[in-house]
């Protein structure tokens, strides 16, 4: 069966804004479908909400847009475009319910859209739990006891049955959301109630527990011939009972005997032929018994999921790619192996080296969350590491997580060990690491973590050799040990760490002993056939594979794993700095260590170094490919923090010169030069003890904000009120600046915040975006929503941002990208700091505009001049770029992941991810992206106000909008008077710490759909939080900001105004062209 | 920690650390690139006279077990491994995967750059060389290696086989509670297995679809099969060059149209050579268990379980007498055919995989029709 021609024009839907349990994998999933779609002459339209991501690039598809994922806006899509078929597979589960959605309201058969990939039956056999497990009995493979419950009553019965502990599983949330594992009836009930709320369908599972267990995964891909394959087979490091998203794995499975892995091999192709997944790639999940090998299946994705994008990574089999072209109609055999040329793509892909997952959490920014893994993923992002050994895999993957903590070096107490080890938690493998040096046996380990002692071993055997070596030094190690030492995969910076020394003095000596990182190829096939795609990973074994080229190229450093603060924008940056070079005829060479991403594709970069962000092995690679350039500006701060290192070590910087990045990080210096360019900027100052601050923070006066310097996404920022704050905060800020001061700002109340994007030659100044923030300044700008273009402010304003913006790109002599905030109050344009770099909102301004900000930076960065770049910016050159429709960008938070934590907004970034809406006006264009994020405005009903003074007066206008939409009023006794007084008909309502019926009961009651609650001042109060806890349990949407609220009535006004209307981007900068 | 020594005759040298026995030992060196199944590698008889190296770098993770063996011992007469565990982890492992070759006098080198290695020998070819766990002297090991007799034109089919006939009927066991292995069919035939160095896998597999066998040494001559009376005849897999095998291929001329006819490996060799056809070298052999067969007849892609160094040449053989029903999708070889008008077919892979994918079990079930259908014709 070769290539369906009755088809024509096919539909993929995308996965929304990155959220945990669904990040950029699909990013990198839907990019690979489109590009093999389109290259193999089909037209491709595209829908996706997040604008950060690869696939939505116009030159990705035919026609994309940036639209709500939601039925109405879909079905108009569908009815614009008639699509021949629909590939539901590539949008993780977002993608595939919609897709069910779609079939379910007829709309596909309607337009006569075929669903390809997975059938409807298929789909819902795999994803509802019982009709799976009836599946699975029905072929004789085994799953855990269950029962599905919509009410405490019968849970409590059940459990009762099956004994403690016991699983608890909310119907059809995303990764887990809401689940948990209850060891007694408190706990069950108090998630059972959670998870019922949670579900869309309010159904829970409740499922007979087999932790401890070991849990592994298949990944399978099948054809339409039923030629199926498993592509690789992933263990868990930590056994079940920890979500896979939170568990280490490692690739391939390491303790089956190939009669135990057959079994899986034979159940996982058994349950995609039952489940009746008749093309694309499917993951299945199993548990086996450690004690005596029973297996039972967990579950089954009929998609492509996170677990593909680690496998394709791992094995270097693009499984998106291949799914995409099965799902019209080709057969395995039919597609050739890109990596062996000479090969089928059906086959088995074989390794020669071990793969190794760490996931990545960020608790610190959930105060108030548990930092404890179950079955509810709650990592943000993850690295992996290839080695020849899991070792070696290991310790590179630790040093992937730039967690500034390294291997060896960190504070644990021996009393915690127990309870580490026990509870599952982040610092799991660093207390499994302080454990053995502390001479606990593996079996020990064993018993408190269930762990595999497989896994164990190497770890203890790690630690062994770590005390052997601290016993030399390096004027006494041998050449023997020293190769060992980088063969088990430690680095230079922690040998020299142990000999006291410097990480360049063991660097000089180990290759004076002829110690050197070779590249080895990741090849599909264990060496047994050529490789050629130069996909690499280093090693210190005999022979490199690297066969650098001759070529001009240039090193582009990506951003490693995503964290809040820095995600796919950063990586979206990274592969069009690489697309570019390879436009202008540069080679180039990617380095990253994140499997999510498009940037590790093989595919997307002449080369791909497979490797931690770590000087160490930025330099290797840097000596053995010899490029004209490395590129540090667009990966976040990962690269930043290496450039004036590498810059030291000899290594060209394209692009503005790090010391000029640095010094715009640098308070004081960057102070200097503000006051030099006559550019404001709130009083400030720097402190390195309490007296100090408190000092600087009277001087300044208050509220002052304090914060550590050098972090990306606001870390560790608070705004503090009087200096009783100031001494707490500096008692525990210590532990993060270390050397570096604490940074105090004058906190400017009720500003606009304006974030600028600007490219720039050093000479010539492009101002490409002006984006107004709807939240004033304090909340985070990777926070608040922001809007193209700037809404309020007035002319003056503008000018003068430009002014000051084109001032600084000089002063900075920047070269490239640069990213200034500013806080506008009182008429008066402050700067609140300037990032001379790519900025989290490249990608939106890029597709807002239609100009590719990342190429024009990259050609700068070459030495090309603004103005000989006119053909790619539409002809504007210097000055501003013209904004073609109003386009909102808002967050997506993971407070849902976190219950207990309060959702206020604040100055620390807490959004995973974002999406845009596009409108003709700033109503529609916030609607949608209020739907998009997954707080939807209701469209009728009752809205609860509560605001502090400052903002009753602005608060009574918003009311007065929203009751003339119809909507009826209840506030609390203050915002209540006020809007009697105003002639506003409302209910007064009990505040939580009054009295019954309060708000509380109301939300729980589902007698309130929208919530407007602002906080009154310093802190926050215990009633304000338990409002906004329970708007997230019980998914009302809450507005925390009064900017917020008017945007919110402008947006509902806009649903009543006006159609549903979509608009492709290509659509809307042909017509921007035209203009020109 | 002690020394080992590989030594190839091409000059080069792989120094690592010294596993198993304490000795010395020459053969072939051939890589097989299966992530699991050690055990079962080491046991194949089909590696004997080879040394063995193991693409996947972590071996000996879930140790030895009394089930896995696919012989009564190991047959490779050394191992070459990244990586070598210092425990076994798993609930069937009653050994140390080093201690298992250690007690039948196997050597290992460990902590080697197999991949380097690999790739020499797929760009050199297979090549003699030798393993030394006994400190001698790279130079000399080299020269030793030039001097081992050349694996082609080697017969070890009858060194390796049993000296005398013995009956099997050992079906396959469950490997675990969850295992779905179906119980055995009654047994309804009686197959007479020719013993060129066969695996218990096969003889498992034929017990599980009812067949009582009895196994025979390679150089027992066709009438004392026929004397036997059984319902059909098995040639098994087994090491070095077919060609040598004139006897055994004459022997397989007098079975054909007289017995159903089933081989595997070697067993597929020698009836390739009994219908005529000529045999060659490969230059560095198919030893995995990841290999695309197409099978010709369903159209169906199977993934299977690879382990030879010579190959049938397919125009050597007649088509108007042979079909042939399954092609490697790597490098196209010849990988099965049947007899048009007896019943008599092969396969060159390992349908009963240990270790490999269970993709091709049905062949087991292809000879029972086989067989059965004779009887009705009989
Ligand atoms: N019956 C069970 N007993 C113990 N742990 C379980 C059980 N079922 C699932 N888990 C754990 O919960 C995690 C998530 O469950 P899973 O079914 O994979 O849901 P998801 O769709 O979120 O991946 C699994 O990775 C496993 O570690
Ligand atoms: N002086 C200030 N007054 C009011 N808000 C501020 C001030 N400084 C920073 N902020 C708020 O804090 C947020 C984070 O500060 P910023 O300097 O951008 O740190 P980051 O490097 O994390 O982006 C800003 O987006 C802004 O909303
Ligand atoms: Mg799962
Ligand atoms: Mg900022």
């Amino acid at each position: 069966m070769p290539r369906r021609n009755d088809l024509h024009r096919i539909l993929i839907i995308g996965s929304g804004p990155i959220v945990i349990g669904q990040a950029c994998e699909f990013d990198y999933s839907g990019t690979q479908a489109c590009k093999a779609l389109k290259a193999d002459g089909y037209e491709v339209i595209l829908v996706n909400s997040n604008p950060a991501t690869i696939m939505t690039d116009p030159e990705l598809a035919d026609r994309t847009y940036v639209e709500p994922l939601s039925l109405p806006y879909v079905e108009k899509i569908i009815e614009r475009e008639r699509p021949d078929a629909l590939l539901s597979t590539v949008g993780g589960q977002t993608g595939l319910n919609l897709a069910v959605e779609l079939a379910e309201a007829g709309v596909l058969e309607k337009y006569g859209v075929e669903l390809i990939g997975a059938r409807l039956e298929a789909i819902k056999k795999a994803e509802d739990r019982l009709l799976f497990k009836d599946a699975m009995r029905k072929i004789g493979l085994e799953t855990p006891l269950s029962q599905l419950v919509n009410n405490v009553e019968d849970g409590l019965a059940f459990a009762g049955r099956i004994g403690y502990p016991v699983i608890l599983r909310p119907s059809f949330t995303l990764g887990g959301t809401g689940g948990g594992i209850a060891y007694n009836r408190e706990e069950f009930v108090e998630i059972l109630e959670r998870g019922l709320a949670l579900s869309p369908v309010h159904e829970v599972l409740i499922e007979e527990s087999v932790l401890g267990w070991k849990e592994f995964e298949l990944e399978v891909m099948r054809d339409l011939a039923d030629n199926a394959i498993i592509v690789c087979s992933i263990e868990n490091f930590d056994p079940m009972g920890v979500h896979t998203g939170d568990s280490i794995t490692v690739a391939p499975a390491q303790t089956l005997t190939d009669r135990e892995y057959q079994m899986m091999r034979d159940a996982a192709l058994k349950c995609l032929r039952e489940i009746g997944v008749d093309t694309g790639g499917s993951n299945v999940q199993f548990a086996i018994n450690p004690e005596n090998g029973r297996m039972v299946i967990i579950e089954m994705n009929p998609r492509v999921s996170r677990s593909s994008a680690l496998a394709s990574k791992a094995t270097g089999f693009p499984i998106a790619k291949i799914a995409a072209k099965l799902a019209v109609g080709y057969r395995l055999d039919e597609i050739p192996n890109d990596i062996t040329r000479k090969t089928p793509a059906c086959f088995e892909p074989t390794i020669d080296y071990v793969v190794v997952k760490i996931p990545r959490w960020q608790f610190e920014k959930m105060p108030g969350a548990e930092p404890v893994l179950g079955t509810q993923m709650k990592s943000v992002g993850e690295v992996m590491a290839i080695g020849r050994t899991f070792k070696q895999a290991l310790a590179k993957g630790i040093r992937s997580l730039e967690t500034g903590k390294s291997a060896a070096a960190e504070i644990y107490e021996e009393a915690l060990i127990p309870q580490k080890l026990i509870t599952p938690n982040p610092d799991r493998l660093g207390y499994i690491r302080f454990a053995f040096q502390r001479g606990y046996t593996v079996e020990q380990v064993r018993e408190m973590t269930a762990i595999d002692p497989w896994f164990l071993q190497q770890i203890q055997e790690a630690v062994a050799f770590e005390k052997e070596l601290e016993r030399e030094s390096l004027a006494t190690v041998s050449r023997e040990t020293l190769r060992r030492a980088k063969r088990e995969g430690i680095s230079d910076a922690q040998l020299a760490r142990m000999w006291n020394t410097t990480w360049q003095a063991v660097r000089e000596r180990r290759k004076a002993l002829g110690i050197r990182a070779v590249f080895s190829r990741v090849d599909t096939c264990a060496a047994e056939f050529e490789s050629f795609t130069p996909y690499l990973y280093s090693t210190y074994e005999s022979e490199c594979e690297a066969e650098p080229s001759e070529r001009p190229k240039v090193m582009i450093l990506g951003s490693g794993p995503n964290r809040i603060g820095q995600g796919i924008e950063f990586d979206y940056c990274c592969c069009h700095a690489s697309f570019a070079l390879q436009e202008f005829g540069i080679e180039s060479i990617m380095v990253n260590c994140n499997p999510e991403t498009v940037s590790t594709d093989y595919d997307t970069s002449d080369r791909l170094y497979f490797e931690p962000l770590t000087l160490e092995e930025v330099l290797n690679i840097y000596d053995t490919e010899q490029p004209l350039g490395v590129i540090v500006q667009f990966g976040g701060q990962t690269p930043l923090t290496l450039a004036l290192p590498l810059k030291r070590a000899g290594v060209p910087i394209l692009g503005t010169d790090p010391e000029n990045i640095d010094l715009a990080e640098d308070r004081r210096l960057f102070g200097r030069l503000l006051e030099d360019l006559g550019i404001p900027t709130p009083p400030n100052g720097s402190a390195t003890s309490v007296e100090e601050a408190c000092e600087v923070a009277r001087r300044i006066g208050y509220p002052v904000l304090v914060r550590p310097s050098y972090v990306l996404g606001g870390r560790a920022m608070v705004i503090a009120y009087d200096e009783e704050t100031v001494r707490r905060y500096m008692r525990e800020a210590v532990v993060f600046s270390q050397d570096r001061p604490v940074l105090i700002d004058r906190f400017l109340e009720d500003a606009v915040e304006v974030d600028v994007d600007a490219v720039s030659d050093s000479e010539d100044v492009l101002i490409a975006g002006i984006m107004e923030h709807i939240e004033e300044a304090g909340v985070h700008s990777g926070d608040s929503s922001c809007v193209l273009p700037a809404f309020s402010l007035s002319a003056a304003v503008r000018n003068t941002i430009e002014e000051y913006t084109q001032r600084l790109a000089r002063a900075l002599h920047v070269v490239g990208l640069m990213n200034v905030q500013y806080a506008v109050k009182n008429g008066t344009v402050y700067v609140l700091e300037v990032n001379p770099r790519a900025s989290r909102t490249v990608p939106y301004v890029s597709k807002a505009t239609g100009v590719p900000l990342p190429k024009l930076a990259v050609a700068l960065m070459l030495g090309k001049r603004l103005k000989e770049l006119s053909h790619l910016t539409g002809g504007v050159v210097t000055g501003c770029l013209p904004v073609p429709q109003v386009f909102v960008k808002s967050p997506v938070f993971p407070f849902n992941k976190f219950p207990g934590v309060d959702p206020a907004l604040g100055p620390e970034m807490r959004s995973t991810g974002e999406v845009m809406g596009v409108g003709e006006n700033f109503g529609e264009a916030f609607g949608k992206a209020q739907l998009s994020a997954g707080t939807p405005l209701p469209e009728q009903g009752t809205v609860f106000l509560s605001v502090n003074d400052r903002h009753k007066p602005e608060a009574v206008e918003v009311a007065r909008r929203l009751a003339s939409l119809g909507f009826s009023l209840v506030a609390t006794r203050g915002t209540a008077a006020a809007l009697r007084a105003a002639g506003l008909s409302c209910r007064t309502v009990f505040k939580v710490n009054e009295g019954r019926p309060n708000v509380v009961d109301l939300i729980k009651a589902g007698s309130v759909q929208l919530v407007i609650y602002t906080p009154t001042g310093a802190h926050s109060f215990s009633d304000e939080r338990a409002i906004r806890r329970s708007t997230v349990a019980y998914r009302v949407p809450c507005i925390t900001t009064i900017s917020a609220a008017k945007a919110a009535a402008e947006a509902l006004a806009s649903r009543r105004r006006d159609p549903v209307r979509v608009w492709s981007l290509q659509q809307i900068h042909s017509r921007a062209e035209s203009a020109v | 920690m002690s020394q080992a020594v590989l030594a190839l005759e091409d000059g080069s040298v792989f120094e690592g650390r010294a596993f198993g026995a304490r000795t010395e030992r020459c053969g072939e060196v051939v890589f097989n690139t299966a992530i699991t199944g050690y055990q079962e590698i080491f046991t194949d008889p089909s590696y004997a006279g080879q040394i063995v190296v193991l693409t996947y770098p972590e071996i000996g993770n879930y140790g030895a077990n009394p089930d896995d063996s696919e012989s009564a011992r190991p047959f490779i007469e050394g191992l070459a491994v990244r990586e070598l565990s210092s425990i076994a982890s798993n609930w069937r492992s009653r050994q140390h995967a080093e201690q298992f070759l250690a007690d039948h006098g196997v050597p290992i080198i460990a902590e080697i750059d197999t991949r380097s290695l690999v790739r020499r020998l797929r760009s050199r070819g297979v090549m003699r060389g030798v393993l030394s766990t006994c400190g001698a002297s790279a130079e000399e090991l080299v020269e030793k290696a030039r001097r081992i007799p050349s694996m082609a034109g080697l017969e070890l089919a009858t060194r390796v086989s049993t000296q005398t006939p013995y009956e099997w009927s050992e079906p396959v066991r469950p490997c675990s509670p969850s295992d779905p292995v179906p119980e055995p069919a009654p047994v309804r035939f009686h197959v007479v297995a020719y013993d060129y160095g066969i695996k218990r896998n096969i003889l498992r597999r034929l017990a599980l679809v009812g067949c009582r066998v009895t196994v025979v040494p390679a150089s027992t001559p066709a009438e004392d099969v026929l004397a036997l009376n059984p319902d059909g005849v098995f040639l098994s897999n087994g090491p070095g060059d077919p060609e040598p095998l004139q006897f055994q291929a004459a022997q397989v001329r007098k079975l054909i149209g007289k017995k159903p006819i089933f081989g595997i490996c070697l067993g597929h060799q020698i009836l390739g050579l009994a219908l005529g056809g000529r045999t060659y070298k490969l230059k560095f052999g198919h030893r995995g268990a990841n290999h695309p067969v197409l099978n010709r007849v369903t159209g169906r892609v199977e993934i299977t379980s690879h382990n030879h160094g010579f190959a049938v040449d397919p125009d050597s053989l007649n088509g108007n007498e042979v079909e042939l029903t399954h092609i490697n999708l790597n490098d196209q070889t010849l990988e099965g055919f049947r007899h048009r008008s007896h019943p008599a077919f092969c396969v060159q892979y390992h349908p009963e995989a240990a270790p490999g994918p269970h993709d091709s079990h049905y062949l087991f079930d292809e000879f029972v029709r086989l067989m059965k259908e004779f009887h009705g014709r009989s």
